[in-house]
């Protein structure tokens, strides 16, 4: 019997983004990411093309993480006061990027100096040639401060800084249209904020093919449906034709999920939740392949064996 | 596919009699259209218009249920592809597998381990719905034997799946009266199977590796009278599945194709258990009725069930829990007052991390209609009146002989205003419920 016709064109397509830049383009990486490119739902290549694989962006910070339960950190124990080893460690996990949290530069963590902040990208710049995502700390006046230094440190390199928010746009959007990077435009789950933020950055003549939008993440069972529904609706205005929506997604997945009770609490806390060591990367993979089915273009992750089950899903899927 | 008003009141009489109560046949035929109307208020409808407007007021996808009572199963009756756009109805049953082969020591501890696949999850158990008895040694005997094992010790609903019309009819036999789900049928036994769902009252899966299949599968099932069907695809490629639920319930809502008009199950067999689970995961998501794992350690089913919770909540409707005054702990009159939101994910948190810290305290949710901290006070439902309020209402001055209360981090500007409003002398705490053990037993003594 023949199947009723349920192929759903979309005249819509999401930007295609460019992470990184190699000798031939001006910046020092041995190859770029590109992200971005669907017209279709996620996966549904029958309607569409689907664009490029989710890209997997594995974290280091510029200082050891506090609460980092053993199952996570026995994979870094080695490398989280270097973060150019570090960094070194997540190529060989399998990254495509190298995500650089900058939580020390926080006034109330170690408020890490801009020359300090330089000399960690630099020296993670030399020992991996993936491309960059430098992320600040969430504090705007420190963000203001360090990320131009840094964003000129690396000009020409092509990476993606974030994130700017609607109250914190006009410095760091400028020095990554200065330098030409790519930037994170950052709403609190909320579409209309995010639109609103994308709007702006563009008012500033900021280029509409260098924004990725992240919306904040939640992790499994602590409101990732909202983010789900987010991602889903954001990107089905985008299919639409909507252009201030038609942009990659960014989702931090890793620091969510590992900050959850499920992949934190040991074995004797929880007897009846089963093995701690293999809880918490389940969490985390869980989350990530939910949240692809939103769409989403980016994932930031930790654990390399829950990158591993994602990549695997990923090819699974393409 | 729904009828509009007009095309209805071309099957009705146009007598316009008000035996309806209505005053016109097409005033009528618009209340049908709108589900305002039965049409059986009509006494002089034809059974032509019977019949077809039967049909086309059936709901896109069929609700099915397998098993009786408590944990019965629904499944189907969705009205949408995507959750925002409404809400997702019928939550995914989550079945886990038991082979008949196995010997009785391994049988009954996987048995036992899939009764106990339960959690609790802001304040509701979250379990396993199914077990999926696989009649793996080939034998009708021992099939029935293992069927009635299974009936007899678990509270779960069953899935029986066999090849062999011959041995799902002896298992069958034995439990009907639980209402299993007979998983087997094909293009070559689809007969036998049919029958036996037929004369048990059953639901019958049916399995094809192809929609056109399926589709020509589900209409000789409807055909011989069974109306309970529940549609696989059988692969072993993730996106094949993925691509044909979604394709499934795009032919059901968008185009009212009858013939795929039935919640899905999937199961693939052979998968390894990391894929298996991330798999069954997206298929929750996206439009499975039933997923079969063959995983069934805690740490691989909790998450499953998880989503699960996640996906088919209301997006409409935040999740609340009651605004009062919640004990955690052996608590006595030093113990510290914490106060959160109603939103239940915000205060679940909280007490989740108050009883990490095994420092028994008091939360105080306030009542913001279901909000999280940020959102309740930029919305101007969490401030100092309604803080000071909260905390006379439940009479929080007589529990505790201390005056401190523990404010969320978020809001820390509403400091000196409570403080001002209540008399009370207010603490920060952390912005993140997950610093709130060692803010307890630092900061608090």
């Amino acid at each position: 019997m023949e199947i009723a016709n349920i192929v759903d064109k979309c005249p819509g397509t999401v930007k295609e983004v460019i992470i990184g830049a190699t000798k031939d383009e001006g910046g020092t990486r041995g190859k770029s990411i590109t992200v971005g490119g669907s017209n279709c739902i996620p996966f549904m290549d029958f309607d569409g093309s689907p664009g490029h694989k989710p890209a997997i962006a594995m974290d280091v910070y510029d200082i050891p993480p506090e609460e980092w339960p053993e199952p996570l950190m026995k994979h870094y124990a080695d490398v989280v006061d270097n973060p150019a080893n570090w960094a070194k460690k997540c190529v060989e996990f399998g990254a495509d990027l190298i995500c650089l949290k900058l939580d020390g530069i926080h006034p109330d963590k170690k408020n890490i100096s801009a020359s300090e902040t330089v000399s960690t990208v630099k020296s993670i710049l030399e020992a991996v040639d993936i491309p960059l995502i430098i992320w600040g700390c969430e504090n705007d006046e420190r963000d203001n401060e360090i990320l131009p230094k840094v964003s000129e440190a690396t000009k020409g390199e092509r990476c993606l800084i974030g994130s700017v928010t609607q109250d914190n746009y006009k410095t760091i959007t400028a020095v990554c249209l200065a330098d030409g990077h790519n930037l994170i435009t950052q709403a609190p789950v909320d579409i209309n904020i995010g639109k609103q933020i994308n709007i702006l950055v563009a008012d500033l003549g900021f280029p509409t093919d260098r924004i990725v939008m992240f919306q904040t993440t939640g992790a499994l069972g602590y409101g990732i449906e909202y983010c789900y529904s987010i991602h889903e609706r954001a990107r089905i205005a985008a299919l639409s034709g909507d252009r201030q929506m038609s942009f990659p997604i960014i989702c931090d997945v890793g620091h969510e999920a590992w900050r959850s009770k499920e992949s934190k609490a040991r074995d004797d806390e929880v007897p009846q939740w089963g093995s701690f060591a293999d809880r918490g990367k389940m969490w985390e993979a869980i989350t990530a392949t939910t949240l692809m089915q939103s769409g989403v273009d980016i994932i930031r992750m930790n654990h390399p064996e829950a990158v591993s089950i994602v990549k695997k899903h990923i090819e699974n899927l393409t | 596919m729904a009828l509009t008003g007009l095309e209805i009141f071309k099957l009705l009489p146009k007598t316009n009699c008000k035996k309806c109560g209505r005053a016109t046949c097409l005033a009528f035929a618009m209340q049908l259209a709108q589900k305002k109307a039965e049409l059986k208020d009509c006494p002089d409808v034809s059974d032509e218009a019977k019949s077809i407007l039967g049909e086309a007021s059936a709901p896109p996808i069929k609700l099915v249920s397998v098993g009786v009572g408590d944990k019965q199963v629904k499944i189907g009756e969705e009205n949408v592809l995507f959750r925002h756009d409404e809400k997702f109805y019928n939550p995914t049953g989550v079945a886990i597998t038991l082979s008949d082969d196995l010997d009785d020591d391994a049988f009954n501890e996987r048995l036992n381990k899939i009764n106990n696949l339960k959690f609790t999850r802001v304040g509701t158990e979250i379990e396993v719905d199914l077990i999926a008895l696989l009649n793996k040694s080939g034998d009708a005997s021992k099939f029935a034997d293992r069927a009635k094992q299974v009936s007899e010790n678990t509270h779960l609903s069953l899935i029986l799946e066999s090849k062999s019309a011959d041995n799902m009819k002896a298992a069958v036999e034995i439990c009907s009266d639980k209402r299993p789900l007979i998983y087997g049928a094909n293009t070559e036994n689809w007969e036998a199977m049919a029958s036996i769902a037929k004369d048990k009252s059953c639901p019958m899966t049916i399995s094809a590796s192809t929609l056109e299949e399926l589709a020509d599968l589900s209409e000789k099932v409807k055909g011989v009278g069974v109306a309970d069907i529940v549609l696989n695809l059988v692969s072993e490629s993730t996106k094949e599945i993925l691509q044909g639920l979604t394709k499934i319930r795009r032919a059901a809502l968008k185009k009212a194709f009858r013939q795929l008009g039935y919640p899905a199950l999937t199961y693939m067999p052979d998968c390894e258990p990391a894929q298996e689970v991330v798999s069954a995961g997206i298929f929750i998501a996206k439009y499975a009725g039933i997923v079969v794992v063959n995983a069934c350690e805690p740490w691989q089913i909790m998450p499953l069930l998880t989503i699960r919770q996640n996906i088919f909540t209301d997006p409409q409707k935040p999740v609340q829990v009651e605004p009062k005054l919640y004990e955690v702990g052996q608590v006595n009159e030093n113990s510290p007052v914490l106060f959160t939101t109603n939103f239940s994910l915000t205060y679940y948190t909280v007490e989740g991390e108050v009883e990490a810290s095994r420092v028994p305290a008091y939360i105080l949710a306030v009542g913001t209609d279901g909000t999280s901290v940020l959102t309740a006070y930029s919305g101007d439902k969490l401030n100092e009146d309604v803080i000071a309020k909260a905390m006379a209402d439940t009479k929080i001055e007589e529990k505790v002989k201390h005056r401190k209360i523990i404010i969320p981090g978020l809001v820390a500007i509403l400091s000196a205003k409570i403080q001002e409003k209540t008399k009370w002398e207010t603490l920060v705490g952390p912005k993140e419920a997950s610093g709130l053990p060692t803010f307890l037993k630092n900061t608090w003594n």
